[in-house]
């Protein structure tokens, strides 16, 4: 069962006035995304791999193309359709820091979903039973709850990040470079924790890298791009 | 010849939550024309080591211990001594570059700046001894690139510019703070190439958790964990042959390595674990890891280990 099929997807860039020139950040790419499963997605920084995994949540509309996400195409939805999609579709960033609000404690990011009544209305003690039941899954101690940010490391905060989504319960994920600023160690933890999500809750998956090891551990299948293209696209098993 | 002795050297700064022992108790020799990677995590006290040689720290912080640099202690030299070394004995490339150039002035001046102070030439041969060196960090077209200020540079092109700026005085000694950090594969291994080249008759302490970029330009690697030295040996022996628990662990958590986890986190460098540091994360510790401070202590021939399995 496809969940995601791009068809022709392009994203074209132009700047200046008089002497406009085009930026190709993606240029023409199909691929599909089956249910459950994990596509990598490589390429050196600048190849529009990036741009992809925005295009397909619609952070930024493509030139042309289409995006089909479970049968519906999304790129002709209207915003109030495209808002009842989102929770559906999420994406981890690069950067745990920024995707936090600073002034927020621990606790209340990953309680927004609920409190927004994603799940419908929920009382004060069942958001809190639910938040500790997150925070306890991805790996932290319910003493980071009334944390800020900034007193948790990175290897902490995208774990918050990684509580949050499932928190909203998407089916897709596109994952950006979840752990190019982290360290070593701290990338084994948390990339051993996504593909740990990633089954327990039947999640489906883009993964972005530059990194063609990290890829290889985390996808059934690899799309190398180039230049706004992708080049091909094979199984991660090794040969 | 040694060319650089550290000798217990202690490094503290105070916080809010109390005395960050960010270097503590560190010994660590390099000799004339040693390439030495220094490895470790974010926080382990890595860039506060490299940052006490060049004596580039906050006035509250303290240094203890000594820095021989050709016999000569550089932590008794006043500030004036220290500018005259700094920069064109021993220098830094400083990590991030889109932080650390100056984002108003064209990348030729900042070259050319550190080369007046230190080689009394005029302003115009500065100027072109800054393009000299922008060429020979392979930088194409660097007569025009010379009157770009940074932001119209790449991530690579910048870390370069960092790179000329570092070697511009010719110095002996260079620390070079992470200089492939937010590279991607390929810009990442033509820095590492040109670091290779441009220090192969220097020495080079260089920082960075990325265990490849140290193999390919050193040739001995010191790991470094919650302030002091772990393991210190040539680098295949690192790579290859790790004894210290951390070490293993460090290089099974590598994806090419089978990406296995260290339990739990770094530990606080304001109350660091009692006995090893490390005792709380080790598969294999034992009960007196938990009291006894292991010391380093020679394995084989040229390894050093600091954990109690060894002693």
């Amino acid at each position: 069962m496809r969940l995601i099929d791009v068809q022709d997807l392009k994203k074209h860039y132009s700047s200046g006035m008089i002497n406009k020139q085009y930026t190709r950040a993606v240029d023409g790419v199909s691929f599909f995304i089956d249910k459950g499963e994990t596509l990598g997605l490589v390429g050196e920084s600048g190849c529009g791999k990036t741009t992809v995994g925005r295009l397909l949540l619609r952070l930024i509309e493509p030139t042309s193309g289409k995006i089909v996400f479970d049968g519906v195409d999304i790129t002709g939805l209207g915003r109030k359709e495209m808002r009842k999609m989102r929770p559906r579709m999420q994406m981890i960033f690069q950067d745990p820091e920024s995707s936090l609000n600073p002034k927020m404690r621990i606790g209340e990011s990953i309680a927004e979903p609920f409190r927004l009544g994603l799940h419908g209305r929920m009382g004060k003690a069942e958001i809190k039973e639910r938040v500790l039941e997150l925070v306890d899954i991805v790996g932290l101690n319910p003493e980071h709850v009334n944390r800020f940010p900034y007193q948790l490391s990175g290897g902490q905060n995208q774990r918050v990040v990684l509580a949050r989504i499932l928190a909203i319960n998407p089916e897709f994920i596109v994952a950006d470079e979840p752990t190019a600023s982290l360290d070593v160690s701290v990338q084994a933890q948390i990339l051993r924790l996504i593909m740990d999500l990633k089954k327990d809750f039947g999640l489906t998956m883009l993964f972005i890298s530059h990194d063609q090891e990290v890829v290889r551990h985390m996808s059934d299948r690899i799309a190398m791009m180039d230049r706004g293209k992708i080049k091909r696209i094979e199984s991660a098993k090794r040969a | 010849m040694l060319l650089l002795d550290i000798i217990h050297l202690k490094t503290q700064f105070p916080t809010q939550d109390g005395m960050v022992k960010a270097v503590d108790t560190v010994d660590l020799q390099i000799a004339e024309g040693e390439r030495i990677g220094l490895i470790g995590e974010t926080g382990c006290g890595k860039t506060v080591l490299g940052m006490s040689i060049v004596r580039l720290l906050q006035p509250s912080t303290t240094i203890e211990g000594r820095i021989l640099y050709r016999g000569r202690d550089i932590l008794q030299l006043d500030e004036e001594e220290m500018r005259r070394l700094r920069g064109k004995e021993i220098s830094m490339i400083l990590q991030n570059p889109t932080t650390s150039l100056n984002p108003v002035l064209k990348i030729g001046d900042q070259i050319a700046e550190a080369i007046q102070l230190h080689q009394k030439l005029g302003k115009r041969e500065a100027k072109s001894k800054a393009v000299e060196m922008l060429e020979s960090v392979n930088i194409p077209d660097a007569q025009r690139r010379a009157d770009q200020y940074p932001h119209e540079l790449s991530g690579g092109m910048k870390e370069r510019v960092m790179i000329a700026m570092g070697l511009a005085c010719d110095p002996s000694f260079i620390v070079a703070d992470e200089p492939t950090k937010g590279l991607d594969a390929k810009t990442k291994m033509q820095i590492v190439d040109l670091l290779r080249e441009a220090t192969a008759h220097k020495s080079l302490l260089i920082i960075t958790h990325d265990l490849g970029v140290a193999e390919a330009i050193c040739d001995r690697i010191a790991v470094m964990y919650a302030g002091e030295l772990l393991e210190d040996a040539s680098s295949r022996l690192i790579l290859e042959e790790p004894i210290h628990p951390y070490m293993q662990g460090f290089i099974n958590s590598l994806p090419s390595k089978g990406l296995m986890p260290i339990p739990g986190t770094s530990p606080s460098l304001i109350a660091p674990p009692h006995g090893c540091r490390f005792h709380p994360r080790c598969s294999r510790a034992m009960k007196i890891c938990e009291r006894r401070h292991p010391e380093m202590v020679e394995v084989e021939r040229g390894h050093y280990v600091r954990c109690l399995l060894c002693a």
